[in-house]
């Protein structure tokens, strides 16, 4: 046994050798990564939805998904999903408030907006990976899904803000199911089936940056005016004038977790279609920068095993020297009755 | 003879009434009373086998949606005189209504409907001219004051005191207020009348406007450019069996007829929720009959049952959108002649019966108290059993150390 002083003393090391740790190389957090130059993406304008819901129908025949039944408190429907899961992969949702007559109001309005994959530039679900299943893609940022590395531990389910990759928990083999931007599809040279099935360009596909630039454009008009409208794919012969929609101030996916590749323009506030509330530092970078402080170079693990092993030692050795405690007399109660 | 009576007897009685069809049995009853045989005339009048006569009853009883027992009302209704008198006045328009009227070839419907009621003054059907006709109208109206029909085709300029269209010396201005005047019934048939339509186009030079809008107030509409016949022969005879106007739309138009959108009975509208979408007129998708969502249809914003009846009688497919061309969304105003054909439609199907999932879900029903205590006994149990453990593992060094004798013989 330890006395107090010595069982201090030694916790005290192991403290200082964690504490110095964090002082070796790469101390400080490691930031948000940066976009890839190419990163190609969806820009979903929420004012030029019209809630056909063909983006729904697309994706499934695009990414081989069977259909589904929505489970309503009056039964089971073969009706549109009510939201993402291991067999659907994007859904449109609608907000609604009152008679919901007027689109993109508040009050009596409603509003479309779409759930799929945000494709994150700093993307969590990569990060927690412990196998490497989930990667994303150095040239066009999409978050690709390997199903061969996959181990099933679901920490990818965990760690989206946005609550993306879903687990097909009713199959022997489950995979986790989520959007890769039809990464698939785009050696056929196509892109995205959601983007291109649109009729009105509210889901658009493009490079990240040539996004960016036509959202610049839609925001620098007066809503109401009359302007040309890309439909499915950003510098596509495929256009259409229609009036320029009224927009809230944020573009959602612009900062929210050091940004997205999927970005969100809407006619009512965010918090309404149940975007969730974000920083501007990507989660990503917190934790890693943190676990890879700790056991960087392995001196942190290294000096706690040390500690537990000085302590166990310290445990071992004085017992040979130590005189046996006498048997308390439950202890020899117990034998007595033990005895053959 | 007697046997189709009681065929329509038993088609009478068949099932539990609602009262507007208790008023219309009782009609039936007196049509089925022993003396006298009120169909006797209808094969000469008609022109028409009594059998078929009796099918096109039961056609136009069905197109309003009334139940089965209510074909031997609309019999008795078109059998019995007196015919109400129509005046049918023309203004800015092409005739169009008029010629689509006379192409309604359900069996005979046309003979039968301008049997049945009097057309007594029609710039175009009409025999007489000149003062002669003019006669014949104010002849009309004094005859048949406070009953007859009135039905206005085209709209009513009222540019420069409504100068650019007159007749017998009389403006369309006043003409409508004069003839509204005593009328039982105004009906503004086609989209000019209805709402303004193709003459009231911006800059809309000669102030064309819609009779309602010169009556100061509301009048039943069948808009449509050219409107379907049976919504219009539809509406009168439903007039003439139930004594009433049908119900209608907010823009005056009969439900029956207008209380869907285009888009909702399309027959394209599976190509449209696949996103099977046509680009442009004679390529793919356009040959194989895919959605003209984007070529500008205003299926989804136009309310009309032209999928549902389509034109012509000449089978399916015959309808704009059947045949190739997006809807214009000639019977909404705002839409038809105002939107460029090309532009994309509003949806206006946001509401129910469409379903949209909510932003926010709700789903699963949380765990239920079983489960919950379930889970707290198991984890307690392990808990307990791991502490058990743990307190055994300490002590078991000690325990074989126990007694000293037995050491000793070991």
């Amino acid at each position: 046994m330890m006395d107090r002083r010595k069982l201090l003393t030694s916790l005290a090391g192991g403290a200082a050798a964690v504490a110095a740790t964090p002082l070796c190389r790469e101390a400080e957090a490691r930031g948000n990564h940066k976009m890839p130059g190419q990163a190609v993406g969806l820009l979903f304008d929420g004012t030029l939805c019209i809630g056909c819901r063909a983006c729904m129908t697309a994706c499934k025949d695009a990414n081989d998904m069977p259909a589904e039944h929505t489970e309503l408190a009056i039964g089971n429907y073969w009706d549109a999903p009510l939201d993402i899961s291991g067999k659907t992969l994007n859904v449109i949702k609608a907000y609604r408030d009152g008679d919901a007559t007027h689109k993109d109001q508040v009050k009596d309005g409603f509003a479309f907006t779409k759930v799929s994959c945000m494709h994150c530039v700093d993307p969590s679900c990569v990060s927690a990976c412990p196998v490497s299943a989930m990667t994303k893609d150095p040239r066009t940022g999409i978050v690709k899904y390997n199903v061969e590395a996959c181990i099933g531990c679901r920490y990818c389910v965990a760690a989206c803000p946005f609550n993306v990759p879903r687990f097909t928990y009713d199959t022997p083999f489950p995979k986790i199911s989520k959007c890769q931007l039809c990464a698939h599809r785009m050696g056929e040279g196509k892109y995205a089936a959601c983007a291109e099935v649109c009729p009105t360009g509210a889901t658009l596909f493009g490079p990240v940056l040539d996004l960016h630039a036509e959202i610049e454009r839609r925001r620098a008009l007066a809503p109401g005016t009359q302007t040309v409208f890309p439909r499915g794919k950003i510098g596509g012969t495929d256009t259409y004038e229609g009036p320029v929609g009224t927009y809230v101030e944020r573009t959602y996916g612009e900062h929210e977790i050091g940004g997205t590749q999927v970005l969100h323009l809407s006619g009512v506030p965010f918090e309404l279609l149940n975007k969730p509330e974000l920083p501007r530092v990507a989660p990503a970078s917190i934790s890693e920068s943190l676990q890879h402080a700790i056991y960087n170079n392995l001196i942190a693990p290294l000096g706690f095993l040390g500690s537990l092993a000085v302590l166990a030692w310290r445990n071992m050795r004085p017992k040979a020297a130590a005189p046996k405690p006498a048997p308390t007399p439950a202890a020899t109660d117990d034998d007595k009755a033990g005895a053959p | 003879m007697a046997t189709e009576k009681s065929v329509v007897s038993v088609v009478a009685t068949r099932t539990a009434r609602t009262p507007e069809e208790d008023v219309m049995a009782s009609k039936l009853s007196l049509s089925l009373a022993p003396q006298g045989d009120e169909f006797a005339g209808v094969e000469k009048r008609f022109g028409m086998p009594r059998r078929e006569f009796i099918a096109a009853c039961a056609g136009i009883a069905a197109s309003i949606g009334l139940a089965g027992s209510a074909v031997g009302a609309v019999a008795q209704a078109l059998v019995a005189a007196p015919r109400p008198s129509v005046i049918w006045l023309h203004f800015q328009e092409c005739t169009g209504c008029s010629e689509s009227l006379l192409r309604a070839e359900h069996p005979t419907l046309e003979k039968l409907i301008l049997d049945i009621i009097s057309l007594d003054y029609h710039e175009t059907l009409m025999a007489a001219a000149g003062h002669q006709a003019e006669e014949a109208r104010k002849a009309a109206m004094a005859a048949n004051k406070g009953k007859y029909i009135l039905v206005v085709e085209g709209a009513i300029p009222t540019g420069l005191n409504g100068a650019f269209c007159k007749i017998g010396g009389k403006t369309a201005i006043e003409l409508v207020k004069e003839c509204a005047a005593d009328a039982a019934a105004v009906i503004a048939i086609g989209s000019c009348a209805s709402w303004g339509g193709m003459p009231s186009t911006s800059p809309n030079p000669t102030g064309a406007s819609p009779v309602a809008e010169i009556l100061g107030k509301p009048v039943l509409t069948i808009p449509g450019c050219p409107p379907n016949p049976y919504n219009f022969l539809t509406t009168v005879v439903h007039y003439l069996v139930l004594g009433k106007l049908p119900d209608l739309d907010a823009k005056g138009r009969p439900l029956f007829a207008y209380g869907r959108l285009i888009h909702e009975n399309c027959e394209r509208r599976a190509h449209f929720d696949a996103g099977r979408f046509a680009i442009e007129f004679g390529d793919d998708g356009h040959r194989q009959g895919w959605c003209l969502y984007k070529l500008g249809c205003k299926g989804p914003e136009t309310y009309a049952n032209c999928p549902s009846i389509l034109f012509g009688d000449v089978g399916t497919g015959s309808w704009p959108v059947g045949c190739g061309h997006p809807c214009i969304g000639c019977t909404e105003q705002g839409v038809g002649f105002t939107k460029p054909i090309h532009s994309l439609a509003t949806l206006l199907t946001v509401s129910p019966p469409t379903q949209f999932a909510r932003p926010a879900e709700n789903q699963g029903t949380g765990s239920s108290l079983a489960t919950v205590a379930t889970v707290a006994a198991v984890g307690g149990l392990a808990i307990g059993a791991g502490s058990r453990m743990a307190r055994n593992l300490g002590n078991q060094p000690d325990q074989p150390a126990a007694p000293a004798d037995e050491d000793s013989k070991r």
